[in-house]
């Protein structure tokens, strides 16, 4: 394994340099400490097959998708508008997210505020790694004949339309790939999106990740992979109230990317 | 001649009555605020062709698809039936098409029939479905009293039309074999054929039954034509309007606030001036009146099918929210306030609210945004917009978001993410090892 160089957009620019990509890492994947592993896995994903590109570090600030969806309005253009303007500052053209909230703000919600970007998600970009024949999964852990499923984050599926990328992902692994019940456009929520993550729910009979499990459960898969630091926690909390914690594991595409490669 | 005479002040009076009807839903979806849905026309068209005409996003539901296609079809197409009947019922003249198209009349007339009868078979299939199956979608706290009447009403006023039209064939058809007046062999009956030998035989009752059948079906369907704009019925013409001003985003973008860009803006940069968005009465909606013209028509459009109830982590989870009440109560509360300008003139205030009266904030706060609701709706109705339009009007006009939602907007101002962690410590992840 390689010394991981995280570099910032401050350092290239000081060097004279300019990145090809920005990666965008977000709240989650900055602060979460399950999301934090993600987010070193896509750096590693990047540094392997020599990509030029950057973070923000501590001039990154969050999006705003939480108060958007709240509906402080007023405090996400105030974050929308301060980022826009380190963003601009820098002449960043491409980004890439490791968070399909992030993802769909900045591709969706900015540019009217004056942000435009080419915007795409981490899975996005493993995918064309693959199609180029940048990536493999070789030389690292083997996900052959494994039951795996993909559950759909909804910023990314019905948000975005983004179903196959992140599915062809895990082609490559030869493994056994199984779909949930409920999947692609009929996806169910993890129960975290639209501010949920941050508020008690509201008075009901179940929570929403449990109602998933449901669906995981039935799969038979021992894998689910995640494409979102949300549904990350909220999946791997259902795994553990269902009490098989030793039988499946909730991973992110980067890192089932990075471990098939034993980055 | 008389009865021409009473048939065409029938016309009149129907067509009369639900324009003004029509008309009054007209005027109270134009209550809402001004949204601009006239960009790209040609994408429009493919929507509207796709989703209202072809129906597409019925097919999530194979068994529902293809029953509400069996009803759909025989509804455009007996249509041509009724033109025929009101031609004849103007000028006094019996199936006035029979000449003119020949051979093609007979095709025409089978196929109707086999419409029909699939018409009547799937209305009674619905009934059973809502009635003794008691599917899950077609219960719930909305669907009580007056939504509940109202589907069983319109399966069965369909299936008496059915079974008018197909008796008054099969009288048509008993009457021409025996030559009797002006019955003359015109159409094929595949239905009433089969149903002509439990008809009695006398000639002149035939012709009454025919008669009485003839009248009982078009003053029905007249009757029916202003049943609609009391009744959730009512999506079978707004289908068409409601899906071409479909909102073309991708589903994930919510709309940007104007007004607010302008306040943001002069905050960052005292040198802004702001350009002129019109007027804003207050930030968020808080009664319907807040809502876009669009929502409105939504509200309008909905059929009150419940899959967007269906698929809604919230409503399957046993939280409050209901996509299909947010429009339900939309509409509920539109109709109020046209209404009460109605009776009262256009300043009239009452002391309702859709927020509160109708909306609780319990179900408001209950939505994921996940979008199910919005994917699952056949005519691409968006409960989800209504939703964050009245979170606007509770967190920037009221304050009044929940507790932990205050402190999540709170460490995203002063520390630029949700959590209370330092913008300082944002690239501390880089130094950990896996």
């Amino acid at each position: 394994m390689t010394e991981l160089n995280i570099p910032t957009m401050a350092q290239m620019v000081a060097e004279g340099k300019t990145p090809d990509i920005l990666f965008w890492v977000g709240c989650a994947g900055s602060f979460d400490e399950r999301a934090q592993k993600i987010t070193r896995d896509i750096c590693k994903i990047l540094q392997h097959v020599g990509i030029s590109y950057a973070v923000l570090g501590t001039e990154e600030s969050c999006t705003g998708d939480p108060a958007k969806r709240a509906g402080n309005e007023f405090l996400f253009q105030m974050q929308a508008m301060m980022n826009i303007e380190v963003l601009n500052g820098y002449e960043v053209k491409k980004i890439v997210t490791g968070c399909p909230h992030c993802f769909n703000t900045i591709k969706n919600e900015y540019p009217i505020l004056g942000g435009n970007y080419d915007v795409i998600h981490h899975t996005q970009l493993i995918q064309q790694l693959i199609d180029e024949g940048k990536l493999k999964a070789e030389g690292g852990e083997s996900f052959k004949g494994k039951r795996i499923t993909y559950h759909d984050p909804c910023y990314l599926g019905r948000g975005n339309g983004v179903y196959e990328a992140p599915r062809r992902t895990l082609e490559i692994l030869d493994a056994d790939l199984v779909e949930l019940k409920r999947c692609k456009s009929n996806g169910l929520c993890c129960g975290a999106g639209g501010a949920q993550m941050f508020k008690e729910p509201e008075k009901g009979n179940r929570e929403v990740n449990m109602e998933r499990m449901d669906d995981v459960l039935q799969s038979q898969a021992t894998v689910v992979a995640a494409g979102c630091p949300f549904c990350m926690t909220m999946l791997s909390d259902g795994v553990k109230h269902a009490d098989k914690e030793g039988e499946i594991r909730v991973l992110d595409i980067a890192e089932i990317t990075a471990r098939a490669n034993g980055l | 001649m008389i009865g021409q005479i009473i048939f065409i002040i029938i016309l009149g009076f129907a067509v009369y009555l639900f324009s003004k009807n029509a008309a009054k839903v007209r005027r109270n979806i134009l209550l809402g605020k001004d949204t601009d849905r006239s960009d790209q026309p040609a994408l429009r068209w493919k929507t509207m062709a796709k989703v209202a005409l072809g129906q597409t996003k019925m097919t999530k539901r194979p068994v529902a698809a293809v029953l509400h296609f069996f009803i759909y079809i025989g509804f455009v197409i007996i249509n041509l039936e009724v033109l025929e009947i009101m031609i004849d019922g103007i000028f006094g003249s019996h199936r006035i098409f029979s000449g003119p198209l020949g051979s093609l009349y007979s095709v025409l007339i089978g196929s109707f029939e086999i419409l029909a009868l699939l018409v009547l078979i799937s209305c009674v299939v619905f009934l059973i479905r809502r009635n003794i199956l008691k599917l899950k979608r077609f219960s719930g706290v909305e669907m009580k009293e007056w939504p509940k009447s109202d589907a069983n009403y319109i399966l069965c006023i369909e299936i008496l039309l059915m079974t008018a039209f197909l008796t008054m064939n099969a009288a048509d058809y008993k009457l021409q074999t025996v030559h009797f007046g002006h019955y003359l062999a015109a159409g094929s009956f595949p239905i009433g054929s089969l149903i002509a030998p439990i008809l009695p035989n006398g000639p002149h009752v035939l012709a009454g039954i025919e008669r009485g059948c003839w009248w009982f079906h078009i003053v029905g369907i007249l009757a029916f034509l202003n049943y609609l704009p009391y009744s959730k019925h009512f999506h079978i013409m707004l289908a068409f309007p409601n899906t071409y001003y479909s909102n073309l985003n991708p589903k994930g973008q919510f709309t940007n606030m104007a007004s607010v860009t302008n306040e943001v803006k002069a905050m960052l940069d005292p040198s802004f001036v702001p350009e002129n968005t019109g007027e804003v009465s207050r930030f968020g909606v808080k009664d319907a009146t807040d809502l876009t013209w669009k929502n409105l028509m939504e509200a309008y459009t909905c059929t009150e099918c419940g899959r967007c109830t269906s698929v809604c982590p919230a409503n399957i989870t046993g939280k409050l929210l209901s996509p299909r009440k947010i429009m339900m109560d939309t509409r509920d509360r539109i109709t109020e306030v046209g209404n009460n300008i109605h009776k009262h003139g256009k300043d009239h205030v009452d002391d309702k609210t859709l927020l509160d009266t109708y909306i609780t904030r319990e179900e408001l706060w209950a939505c994921t945004s996940c979008n199910a609701c919005v994917e699952a709706c056949p005519v691409n109705i968006n409960p989800l917009e209504i939703i964050t339009e009245m979170r606007r009007y509770i967190v920037m006009e009221e304050s009044q978001a929940p507790a932990s939602l205050n402190n999540m907007f709170g460490n995203v101002e002063n520390n630029g993410a949700p959590w209370k962690y330092s913008q300082a410590d944002r690239l501390n992840w880089a130094e950990k090892g896996n």
